[in-house]
């Protein structure tokens, strides 16, 4: 069983304050760690142990800049075969449809039974690439997968719906699971892994070399137009207790016994 | 300029809140866009919830049928992408929900329709919309417009819009399609509940509830001592699941419990929707978290911007104190 999965490399903002760049359409990415957006790192986690059950290679695509490369490596050194990046400048910003038809055009001709990307990008907050995937390759989908089980020529999944509740369904391979957090335990690289993946190639893919034409990608090919970055309004927003920590947490307890809870 | 298009959605006989939060805002769009506003309902035995949609939108379209008992996208697509073609609305509403995500992108690919995902807000002019999302987890506004295109998708974060009470008394009408059996390549199996544990969250006065922030496992005691200080139970965020540092049933959230305590504290949670919406009805909300502009300071009633390390262990010390 041969997998491709989809990874994309994102800078780490959870526990980040945040800048707006000048121009006003992207963030400062100066400060902030970059990392394979969580999900993704899920969706490997579970290709490797399908594969490692069930045999068959992975293969880990992603589109993005150099140093994306990183990601890719990092994940031939957890297991994966091998490496593909849809590199030209021409894919740079691309909204999450032109970003799907970007990975179509590179997946189509791998060798693959199954596909699977993470649900959700944590930086542009998008739930489409690997459902649009799927209907770029004419597979089927399902995503928000929390339970993978691997039958002869199927797949039974588990979908997390709101409150909790799992919906499982039977889908045919080859077919794209959008897969989200928690569903596995994600590895850790050896070190002999990743001295070893330092080494490997990883096979470039230009829009030329996907016979697409440059100016139907990327920014130009995307349906719609980012007109620019703003903070949230504040709105009412907490009170803010300040001061050291001793002193913020002396106003919080004399609030909290004020309101009874202590 | 063409109506707009909202595509019901509801789970055991019953409209879900998005669906209506959905038609109050596209009724505002489209007295703006002078059009008017479609709900389409697809499922099986629909009469009842069609009545109950008339007073939401212009028009109710009804696809009553067997195979459409439970969603499922493989189902559903080609009936909508069908509805969508014949009518030719200029804008489609759907959840940004676990089942309008697992439908949009691929009908967006089906009609080479533009589609702006997990929107907070929509504007129109002329005949142009533009919508807001977030991004970077909530951290950031996008500002997002569309190329021409006849018509554009837009999935739509829940809770983003208030339900209005409905005025408009619209028809009920079915609406012809051609509907595919479910096919082999996808079927749907069962529900399952999720599982429920020792601790019902739900049920308790007071939660300490614990995000990505504490880091490392080790460090979850912390948040256990200051619940038990205030006589409450440890809830969480989707990471510390995740991470195994909790059971699913300690996930406060839209895919977790919402809880409704008197008192919330959210130590080490940034706040995305998805957790706001499971707490966010609590009557006394205190967040502490290091960044400033972390959205759970816009939820919260009272905030301590510090490290948790250092916040956590004087608070403790503080409530002994004031207790006396």
């Amino acid at each position: 069983m041969n997998i491709v999965v989809c990874v994309k490399q994102v800078p780490e903002t959870a526990e980040a304050e945040l800048k707006i760049a000048s121009g006003g359409k992207g963030i400062v990415e100066e400060g902030l760690p970059l990392q394979i957006n969580e999900p993704d790192n899920y969706a490997l986690e579970e290709a490797l142990l399908i594969t490692e059950e069930h045999d068959g290679d992975v293969t880990v695509v992603t589109l993005g800049h150099d140093s994306s490369e990183e990601v890719l490596r990092m994940s031939m050194a957890k297991g994966a075969a091998e490496a593909v990046r849809v590199a030209d400048p021409a894919f740079d910003g691309g909204d999450g449809l032109a970003t799907a038809g970007a990975l179509a055009a590179a997946v189509k001709d791998l060798d693959y039974d199954l596909v699977l990307t993470g649900c959700m990008a944590s930086d542009d907050g998008n739930t489409q690439v690997g459902v649009a995937l799927a209907e770029l390759l004419g597979i089927p989908h399902a995503t928000y997968v929390t339970q993978v089980d691997v039958g002869d020529g199927k797949v039974t999944v588990g979908r997390e719906l709101e409150g909790g509740l799992i919906e499982k369904l039977e889908i045919g391979l080859p077919c794209v699971l959008g897969i989200q957090t928690g569903i596995n335990e994600p590895r850790y690289a050896s070190i002999m892994g990743i001295a070893k993946a330092s080494k490997r190639e990883i096979e470039l893919k230009a829009a030329g070399d996907l016979g697409l034409d440059a100016g139907s990608v990327g920014e130009a090919g995307s349906g719609t137009v980012l007109d620019g970055l703003e903070f949230p309004p504040a709105g009412e927003g907490a009170e803010i207790l300040d001061g050291t920590p001793p002193e913020a947490s002396g106003k919080l307890a004399d609030i909290l016994k004020e309101k009874g809870f202590v | 300029m063409n109506e707009i298009l909202v595509l019901a959605e509801h789970r055991d006989g019953e409209l879900r809140d998005i669906t209506f939060e959905m038609l109050g805002k596209a009724a505002s769009l489209a007295e703006t866009g002078g059009t008017t506003v479609t709900a389409l309902l697809l499922g099986a035995g629909v009469g009842e919830m069609a009545d109950g949609l008339a007073c939401y939108a212009d028009e109710v379209l009804t696809v009553d049928h067997g195979n459409l008992a439970n969603f499922n996208s493989a189902v559903y697509q080609p009936v909508v992408a069908e509805a969508v073609k014949s009518r030719g609305p200029a804008a489609v509403l759907v959840g940004s929900t676990a089942f309008g995500v697992d439908l949009a992108p691929s009908l967006a690919v089906e009609l080479s329709a533009p589609l702006a995902s997990d929107v907070i807000d929509i504007a129109v002019d002329g005949d142009a919309f533009s919508v807001t999302r977030q991004i970077y987890e909530g951290k950031i506004d996008a500002k997002v417009s569309f190329r021409d295109a006849p018509t554009v998708l837009i999935t739509v974060r829940a809770s983003a819009f208030p339900v209005e009470l409905g005025t408009k008394g619209g028809s009920v009408s079915e609406f012809a399609a051609t509907v595919p059996d479910e096919p082999a390549m996808r079927r749907f199996v069962e529900y399952v509940e999720a599982a429920v544990g020792d601790v019902d969250i739900a049920a308790s006065e007071v939660i300490v509830a614990v995000g990505r922030g504490i880091k490392e496992e080790e460090n979850m005691a912390l948040v256990q001592e200051l619940a038990e200080l205030l006589g409450g139970v440890v809830g969480c965020s989707r990471p510390i699941v995740d991470a195994g540092w909790l059971p699913k049933d300690r996930q406060v959230g839209s895919s977790g419990k919402t809880v409704k305590p008197k008192l919330y504290v959210a130590v080490g949670i940034s706040g995305q929707f998805q957790h706001i919406s499971g707490m966010k009805a609590a009557d006394t909300i205190v967040a502490i978290n290091k960044d400033p502009k972390a959205p759970i300071f816009s939820a919260a009633d009272y905030g301590i911007v510090g490290d948790l390390f250092k916040v956590v262990p004087a608070l403790k010390e503080k409530i002994a104190e004031v207790r006396g």
